[in-house]
């Protein structure tokens, strides 16, 4: 039995799709569903569900790297056999829910995972940081600007404390995105943290003849900054390439998404840009995209200090200043982007005032505006 | 392979938050490969950047998509993750798990490759990290025959879809969410396994307007789960919110002054349909856009309407290519019934996909393509009627691509007959 590589095709099962989500919940998930009537969170980190049945269950809310190992997740598979009947689940921000049918069982569990170190941290519900939802960088990626999982230890770690309590004016979402391809989708986060090249995309002629597809990688290049050109390759042989004009760059990266003989990726052009006050949720004033506040700051492994600064700067001054409720985005508003700027003493640069398509749509147009420490 | 001289990885072993250093190297006891990630990765916090090459193309027999080819360009250095292909796998709805197949799969996973994984990637899939070519085919074997799971997307198809908990475990779902998603996912498995799309497209699934997976910010059809009629309230706790017995918020916030009705629900309404008469709350529900704001806030006390559905968004995406984009409401309402296998939706999900296969560009998100023909012209194609809810105010420029046939005789005229009227 088993895979055949003499017969590869035998009792080849395909399109199956996942594993039915019934027969992965507990018993007072499935006996419930649609009949939930209130929740509420008895302590951070734990959320009680109650239904119209008069049943209850606990969610522990546990914060992860995502990032995991099979050891890891065989500890987690423990604690779910001790306390919840065999099940678990995660997030949409990578934290781990361990859900169970009586108090009981949620005190005992919360006791034990405080004994696992720091592997099993609850919190992350209500008005605290949850987990970065972020992306692969150096541990898996071709294109990023930057690393993932080591920026996100570095913002976790100082960030800690409102994990662990609910002590901010409504809930804060960070995310991370190692490159402007944005897989975790940053553009509508609370701070969102971006890998940025400042580079051009090098050319190696030696390479590029047999792995680009040329009309594809000029057409990849929105601002129209790739063209055909012929060179002289290093054995002195003429070779159909591109040439990139620099100064429409605006270091995308597309065109080495495109063609892998356009590398831009570089130690010091690299880094980070920071933006905040976007918002999914429809509550209050809707939707926003996260806004550019800080446009670089240097690649500084193995902990980013720049960058946790910043990040831990522009979360306190909201939360000393924001109303209950208001997210970043609805306070920057509120007070108006100067005061914005002058209260977390970012400086405003040219950066931050857009040049891209539809950037008319950003400028301001009324005589209406605070006068702040930037109008001199 | 064996230990490297990792200081700077080691740093991040400490802090209060898990450590994937601390989990790599514990791993390694069993995966010797882990050993060379973290070598990888400390060559790269030092040298500032990546050491994987762009790629290459790898799979299993049969499927275009959920295999993500990946080499190291030190492979000499770090034998042990010379080939590190990643594979995602499909995620159960609302991604629980029971401890049985979690168990056979790390098992499985430790056999084929390096032990380890990610819960999850940002799209939804179950992702796992970092195996050789040769071990691909056996993994599909086992992960299929064994485990009855099968592979997600990547590439220029649908994505694995994803959802909120929904009716499973939340009080405000409209529609059950996990239910949506996997009969989604069950009638697309083709489009999921092999690209024909002219793009990636997402199809993401949240029960409320608190859109939990962020279905507006990043699906090209998002499904938002709605109410048509009032809003339920119960007076009764709304008089507990109001003498401090119930907590705001569901307890959210562990500071704060004394719950205040008027200045954190009535005041915060968007659209002012709240108010108080006496000690009865009052919504004037016609005015209500639904928010979420009050329901949020008193949970015990005001639940979604009973007459339930989604409104359905299309268009959004990540900045690459042309800037970020969020969704775009285009139905305001639709049923979703799982008797008639939810035909509403499968309706509009075929008439986008034909229309798109045909029109997209190579490499254009569906947003993309909407701007580029214009949100006239998409609705028309879609034969939906413009109603004042597809935009946030009527345009202010007055250049109206009229077309000949919307015009009283047509455009054909004569200059000259023109011209005996109208002198130059
Ligand atoms: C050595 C050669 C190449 C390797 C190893 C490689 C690898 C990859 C990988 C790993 C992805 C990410 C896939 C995903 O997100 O699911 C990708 C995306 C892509 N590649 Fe390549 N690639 C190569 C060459 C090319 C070439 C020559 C082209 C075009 C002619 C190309 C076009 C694309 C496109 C269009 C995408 C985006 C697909 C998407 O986002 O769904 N690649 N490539
Ligand atoms: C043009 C845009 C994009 C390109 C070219 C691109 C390319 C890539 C590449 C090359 C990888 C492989 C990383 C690895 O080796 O593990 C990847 C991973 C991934 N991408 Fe994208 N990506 C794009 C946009 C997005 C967006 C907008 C999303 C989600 C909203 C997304 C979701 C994912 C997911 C889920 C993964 C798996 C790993 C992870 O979650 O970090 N991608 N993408
Ligand atoms: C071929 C193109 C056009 C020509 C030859 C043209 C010519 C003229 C002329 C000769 C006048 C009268 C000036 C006067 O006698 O006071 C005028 C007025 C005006 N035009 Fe145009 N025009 C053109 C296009 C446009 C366009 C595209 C717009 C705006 C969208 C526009 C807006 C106006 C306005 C606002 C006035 C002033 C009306 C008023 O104050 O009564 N024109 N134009
Ligand atoms: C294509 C678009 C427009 C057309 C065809 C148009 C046409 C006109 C016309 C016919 C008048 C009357 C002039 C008169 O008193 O003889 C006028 C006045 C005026 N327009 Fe426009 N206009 C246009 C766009 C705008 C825009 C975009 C603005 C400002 C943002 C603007 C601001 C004004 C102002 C301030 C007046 C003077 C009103 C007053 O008498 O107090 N117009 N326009
Ligand atoms: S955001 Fe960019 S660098 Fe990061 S995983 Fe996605 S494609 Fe790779
Ligand atoms: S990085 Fe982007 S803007 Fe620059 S050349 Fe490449 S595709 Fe064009
Ligand atoms: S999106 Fe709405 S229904 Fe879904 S989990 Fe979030 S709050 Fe609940
Ligand atoms: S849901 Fe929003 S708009 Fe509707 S009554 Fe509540 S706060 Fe007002």
């Amino acid at each position: 039995m088993g895979y055949d590589p003499q017969n590869p095709m035998k009792d080849r099962i395909t399109d199956i799709g996942p594993p039915h989500y019934e027969g992965m919940m507990p018993k007072v998930i499935n006996e419930n569903r649609g009949k939930w009537l209130y929740h509420e969170i008895v302590q951070p980190g734990v959320l009680k569900h109650v239904s119209e049945t008069g049943a209850e269950c606990y969610t522990v809310r546990v914060g992860s790297a995502r990032l995991l190992s099979v050891e890891f997740l065989r500890e987690t598979c423990d604690i779910a056999d001790k306390f919840c009947d065999g099940h678990v689940r995660w997030t949409t921000r990578n934290n781990i829910e361990f859900i169970t049918d009586s108090e009981a069982k949620m005190k005992a569990m919360v006791e034990d995972l405080k004994g696992r170190g720091n592997r099993f941290p609850v919190g992350g519900t209500g008005a605290s940081v949850s987990n970065v939802v972020h992306t692969q960088g150096w541990i898996h990626c071709h294109t990023p600007a930057t690393d993932a999982s080591g920026v996100v230890k570095a913002v976790m770690d100082a960030l800690f404390d409102h994990f662990v309590s609910m002590d901010l004016p409504a809930k804060c979402k960070v995310a991370l995105a190692c490159c402007l391809n944005m897989c975790g989708a940053v553009h509508c986060s609370d701070i969102a943290i971006l890998g940025i090249h400042r580079k051009p995309p090098m050319v190696d002629h030696d390479a590029i003849t047999g792995v680009c597809e040329l009309p594809l990688a000029i057409a990849a290049c929105p601002l129209g900054a790739v063209k055909p050109h012929t060179a002289k390759n290093s054995a002195g042989e003429e070779v159909k390439t591109v040439k990139v004009n620099a100064e429409r760059c605006m270091f995308c990266g597309n065109c080495y998404t495109m063609c892998p003989a356009m590398p831009l990726a570089d130690p010091e052009g690299d880094g980070i840009a920071i933006l905040v006050g976007g918002k999914v949720s429809n509550s209050r004033k809707g939707t926003a995209f996260s806004k550019l506040v800080i446009p670089f700051l240097p690649n500084n492994p193995p902990r980013w200090p720049e960058v946790v600064d910043t990040v831990k700067g522009i979360l306190e001054t909201w939360a000393k200043n924001a109303n209950k409720y208001e997210r970043i985005g609805e306070w920057a508003e509120r007070i108006g982007w100067e005061k914005f700027f002058e209260l977390t003493k970012i400086p405003f640069t040219e950066k931050s005032v857009d040049d891209y398509r539809l950037a008319y749509d950003t400028w301001r147009t009324t005589t209406q505006f605070k006068f702040t420490s930037h109008t001199k | 392979m064996s230990k490297h001289d990792t200081p700077m990885m080691d740093d991040l072993e400490k802090g209060p938050w898990p450590s994937f250093v601390s989990d790599l190297k514990r791993q390694a006891a069993k995966s010797p490969q882990c050993w060379d990630i973290l070598g990888q990765m400390e060559q790269s916090y030092k040298d500032k950047i990546t050491h994987w090459k762009h790629g290459g193309i790898v799979g299993v027999f049969g499927y275009g998509g959920g295999i993500v080819g990946r080499y190291s360009d030190l492979p000499d250095k770090f034998p042990g993750v010379a080939h590190f292909h990643t594979v995602r796998l499909n995620q159960p709805s609302s991604k629980f798990y029971t401890t049985e197949i979690l168990r056979k799969l790390c098992d499985l996973w430790e056999k084929r490759g390096s032990g380890m994984t990610n819960f999850h990637g940002s799209t939804g899939d179950l992702v796992l990290l970092g195996t050789k070519t040769d071990e691909l085919e056996p993994l599909f074997y086992d992960l299929t025959h064994d485990l009855n799971w099968d592979l997600g997307g990547s590439g220029s198809n649908l994505r694995t879809p994803a959802n909120c908990i929904g009716k499973s475990r939340c009080e405000w779902a409209c529609y059950d969410t996990d239910a949506v998603c996997y009969a989604m996912t069950m009638k697309y498995q083709d489009e999921i396994h092999r690209p024909a799309f002219p793009y990636k497209f997402k199809f993401k699934f949240s029960g409320c307007p608190n859109d939990c997976v962020a279905a507006i910010a990043r699906s090209d059809l998002a499904v938002i789960g709605t109410w048509r009629d009032a809003i339920r309230i119960n007076q009764a706790e709304v008089k507990n919110y109001i003498s401090g017995a119930n907590k705001p918020n569901g307890g959210a916030h562990s500071k704060g002054s004394k719950f205040d009705i008027q200045k954190e629900v009535i005041s915060l309404c968007p659209t002012g349909c709240m108010w108080m008469e006496g000690d009865t709350l009052k919504i004037d529900d016609a005015e209500c856009t639904r928010c979420m704001h009050c329901l949020n806030v008193m949970p015990k006390a005001l639940r979604p309407g009973t007459d339930q559905g989604a409104t359905i968004m299309m268009g959004a995406k990540a900045p690459i290519l042309d800037g970020a984009q969020l969704a775009t409401m285009i139905y305001p309402f639709i049923k979703l019934d799982a008797e008639n296998e939810f035909e509403g939706l499968v309706e509009i999900i075929e008439k986008v996909w034909d229309w798109w296969m045909e029109n997209g560009k190579n490499r254009e998100r569906l947003g993309e393509t909407m701007q580029r023909i214009s949100l006239p012209v998409f609705l028309r194609v879609l034969e939906v009627e413009p109603i004042p809810q597809h935009v946030k105010e009527p345009r202010s420029n007055p250049y109206v691509f009229w077309r000949e046939e919307e015009v009283e005789g047509g455009w054909e005229r004569d200059v000259k007959e023109f011209r005996k009227r109208n002198a130059m």
